[in-house]
């Protein structure tokens, strides 16, 4: 048993230690929002933050986790930054298959709360590891903008 | 004009009532209007002497809520609201009442156009054009008869406005008339809007999809949970048309989690708890592989096989005139060889299926492009009628064709695992299995000698083009490979605007069959033949010493939806005009799945590394139903063909895929987006598709700007670091 904080409820996981946080979100706490792309921390989709930092949850075993806040997207409209984020990914309609979308919203949601008025060049940077197969990577820049000017 | 549709003769739909108090609008598709396929329902004699029951379309419940059931998959291109939107337009619904679902496999939910349910061709929108307004008049025709009788008037005195029922000061919900319509006869004929009085059709108009993407409660075939379905994840040979001669499952079997092991006809499947323990037990599981006649499989050896043959007469795709001679007698000539590489889909969404059989069939959780076909693979598995078999269809984390599968391979194997191992299971593929996994675009080498008059103008083509088939072995084998020429091979070559206007032109082919299992990738043969031919025009255009938009322009002179998105596009762009320092501008104009798309690239290129800055793209497609997802699609397609052209190619080295993941397979990311503006052609012409047709002109478009900016001519696709090492 491994005790874990996600989205602020103490859970008690029957999970090894070694288990990614990924896996023990989805087949054990069953939260399926937080997404399997690629299993070496290469795409992003299964971006959650870890005491408020993205973090790639496909890599990062649950041992790592103990003590410390797990938020995924089923969370992340309590936050003020991503509640703007998810707002703004609304207004723009970034969303194609979807598949990505949780992890690009942590990943904005992340970056966000820590530069409050990213430039285009920012956004490359922070957002480059999330990979869109379908594109919507304009869409994602200017709903990034449009939460930045909503939270100004 | 819309002529009235009489309801009685063509037999196309009814209305029934199967939710308690609410209304049902189901109806089948008459078999004369169907284009059928091998595999698809048979045609009764007579056309119409029997038609299957029909299956729901639409439900209007006492709540006012209105359900609509999609024949096609959402796949990320906003079908879910586009159909919709359709019915909605034709019922004059309440927008915000719109509920949908996918609808379950059967044989009524056949593609208008080809028999099979099936999505995919860029064909949902304007195959299910009519279908879908029909829905919606028909149903907005009972509802009204039904408050007709209600309220004694006439039916012609009643309005209908967003979701009500209107006469005078009386005013009733489509809710509140559901259940007395279901009890109607349908109306003899129906008449749909006239494009001018349409209030959704035309709109952009958000998606419908979009709050349950953004709150992480979309569920998705990978998140399909239910109790007791276990996780198998399969161990497949190294290389194509390898197989099981022996495993030792000891290690696997030590796993914590791990249930059972068994050999399936793709492999050997670890089923476990979970998708880690899963893993885990595949990672320690020893399988001595019988390598099959592929071990030796090299993609550059079988490029140069390509270009042997490319030498060769091949079959003939197209001829006209005497293109041979005409050489002999051309000013100049050009000689050319293009060549691209095999390419894996790489949906953000790992492929997987859960399966659950039992005593009165099977039920299949999945998200898939081709319902029937894998229905009918389940069914022969386990030996049971296609419609014991209920598939679930689920949200697509991306399709772009890898989820649409003659041999339903996912799905079959998903079924296997389930009756070998007797559990419930879901296969979960792992990226590197999606990349290992096959059905890839094929390589393709084109070689091209052309002959231009003295002015410059094309007077001959001899083309070649050498890949494998896609067809083949497939349902449309039938109507798609005419004497041996699969026409998607040579699509947007054979049947290029440019050649028809070329009086000596011949197309020759090839089609190896080298063992790499194939499929259709998101703009099928044009993947290829965008990039070839509108390459080539630019090389004319540059031996000729003209302007490329120029060029085209007479080229394609008879030829006006080219034309005008060519034109849109160049205007739009700026063409003719300076560029920024540093930035050169490509063009390239293709048709294809009906559409016509024009883009031009602004590219730098600084120490050999290109930047693609901005993407002007201009589509004519008919009616834009909703140019809201169409902007979207041409963002998405040109992202998708971008990242092929600059990074992507699956090679071989002894019979094995050299790439595992997107490290090495490498997809466009945030800080390779072009800014991209789409601009829209005012059409009625016919309707053509927009999921694929934004792909094939975008490499063409940055090869021609880096032409422009280096004087460096691009002919092999990935670009890669074709301009460092030069």
């Amino acid at each position: 048993m491994v005790t874990l904080n996600i989205n602020g409820k103490i859970e008690q996981l029957d999970a090894p230690e070694d288990m990614p946080i990924l896996w023990a979100l989805r087949d054990v706490a069953h939260l399926t929002g937080t997404k399997f792309g690629c299993g070496i921390a290469q795409c992003g989709a299964c971006t959650v933050h870890l005491d408020g930092q993205a973090i790639r949850s496909c890599v990062t075993p649950i041992s790592a986790a103990v003590g410390k806040r797990i938020t995924t997207i089923e969370h992340i409209s309590n936050d003020k930054v991503g509640q703007a984020v998810q707002a703004a990914w609304s207004e723009i309609d970034v969303v194609q298959c979807g598949y990505c979308q949780s992890g690009q919203i942590m990943a904005a949601t992340a970056l966000l709360a820590i530069n409050k008025k990213p430039t285009d060049t920012d956004i490359d940077t922070a957002m480059s590891g999330n990979i869109c197969r379908c594109g919507t990577y304009q869409r994602i820049r200017a709903a990034i903008h449009e939460a930045a000017n909503k939270l100004a | 004009m819309n002529a009235p549709l009489n309801i009685s003769r063509r037999k196309f739909m009814q209305a029934t009532a199967v939710v308690a108090g609410g209304l049902v609008i189901a109806f089948t598709i008459p078999y004369a209007k169907r284009f059928l396929l091998p595999g698809a329902e048979k045609s009764p004699a007579g056309g119409e002497a029997k038609l299957p029951a029909p299956n729901a379309f639409l439900r209007i419940d006492t709540d006012n809520t209105i359900t609509v059931l999609l024949a096609h998959s959402e796949m990320g291109q906003s079908i879910w609201t586009t159909l919709p939107m359709l019915i909605a337009e034709e019922l004059d619904a309440d927008w915000s009442k719109i509920k949908v679902e996918h609808a379950p496999a059967a044989p009524q939910y056949a593609h208008t156009a080809y028999g099979l349910q099936i999505t995919g061709g860029s064909s949902t929108t304007w195959s299910e054009f009519d279908r879908y307004r029909q829905v919606g008049a028909l149903t907005r025709a009972l509802l009204v008869n039904a408050a007709a009788r209600q309220w004694g008037v006439a039916p012609s005195t009643i309005k209908t406005e967003n979701g009500y029922a209107l006469s005078g000061d009386k005013k009733l919900s489509y809710g509140e008339l559901a259940e007395a319509a279901a009890k109607l006869e349908a109306p003899k004929s129906i008449t749909l809007k006239e494009p001018q009085d349409w209030k959704i059709i035309g709109k952009a108009t958000k998606r419908l999809d979009g709050p349950e993407k953004i709150n992480g409660t979309a569920i998705f075939g990978q998140d399909i949970h239910f109790d007791g379905l276990l996780t198998a994840v399969v161990a497949r040979p190294p290389v194509f048309g390898g197989s099981v001669k022996s495993f030792d499952a000891s290690a696997t079997q030590q796993i914590k989690g791990v249930h059972n092991v068994v050999q399936v006809p793709s492999g050997v499947a670890v089923i476990a708890d979970n998708y880690w323990a899963a893993k885990q037990g595949r990672d320690a599981l020893k399988v001595d592989w019988e390598l099959g006649p592929n071990a030796k499989l090299d993609s550059q050896a079988l490029l140069e096989e390509f270009r042997k043959l490319a030498a060769t007469e091949g079959l003939t795709a197209a001829k006209a005139g005497d293109s041979k001679a005409a050489l002999t007698k051309a000013a100049k000539t050009i000689e050319a060889e293009y060549s691209v590489p095999y390419l894996a889909h790489s949906p953000m969404e790992p492929l997987n299926c859960a399966v659950r059989i039992d005593k009165d069939g099977c039920e299949i959780w999945t998200g898939t492009q081709m319902q029937g076909t894998d229905q009918q693979a389940a069914a022969k598995i386990l030996g049971i009628k296609p419609e014991q078999v209920k598939i679930h269809t689920v949200f697509l984390g991306g399709g772009f064709g890898r989820r649409a599968n003659p041999v339903a391979d996912f799905v079959a194997e998903a079924v296997q695992v389930a009756k070998a191992a007797d559990a419930t299971v879901k296969t979960v593929w792992s990226r590197e299995d999606d990349v290992h996994g096959g059905y890839y675009r094929p390589m393709y080498l084109h070689k091209a000698k052309i002959g231009l008059d003295a002015s410059g103008m094309p007077v001959a083509w001899e083309h070649t083009a050498v890949g494998q088939s896609i067809m083949l072995g497939t349902p449309f084998e039938a109507f798609q490979i005419k004497n041996g020429v699969d026409a998607t091979s040579v699509e947007g070559v054979a049947d290029s605007a440019y050649l028809k206007g070329i009086a000596n032109h011949h197309v020759h082919l090839h089609s190896p069959k080298p063992g790499v299992p194939v499929l259709w990738w998101r703009s099928v043969g044009h993947s290829h033949s965008g990039f070839v031919m509108e390459s080539l025009v630019d090389e004319l255009a540059h031996v000729a010493g003209k302007d490329p938009v120029e060029y085209r322009r007479i080229l394609l002179k008879e030829h006006p939806r080219h034309l005008a998105a060519l034109n849109l596009a160049a205007e739009k762009a700026g063409w003719g005009t300076p560029s920024a320092a540093g930035i050169a501008r490509g063009v390239a104009v293709h048709e294809s799945f009906g559409s016509y798309v024009a883009q031009v690239a602004e590219v730098s290129v600084d120490k050999g590394t290109v930047k693609v800055h901005r993407v002007v793209c201009a589509i004519d497609c008919g009616l834009a139903v909703n140019p809201e997802s169409l902007n979207a699609q041409m963002e998405s397609a040109i992202a998708f063909g971008l990242g092929a052209a600059l990074h992507s190619q699956i090679s071989f080295k002894d019979g094995k895929v050299q790439q595992s993941n997107f490290h090495d397979y490498q997809v466009l990311r945030m800080n390779e987006m072009p800014k991209v503006e789409v601009y829209i052609v005012p059409s009625t012409e016919k309707m053509g598709g927009v999921g694929e047709p934004g792909v094939p002109p975008i490499a063409p478009a940055v090869t021609n700007a880096i032409f422009a900016a280096t004087g460096k001519r691009i002919r092999t696709l990935p670009i890669g670091n074709q301009l460092t090492s030069a």
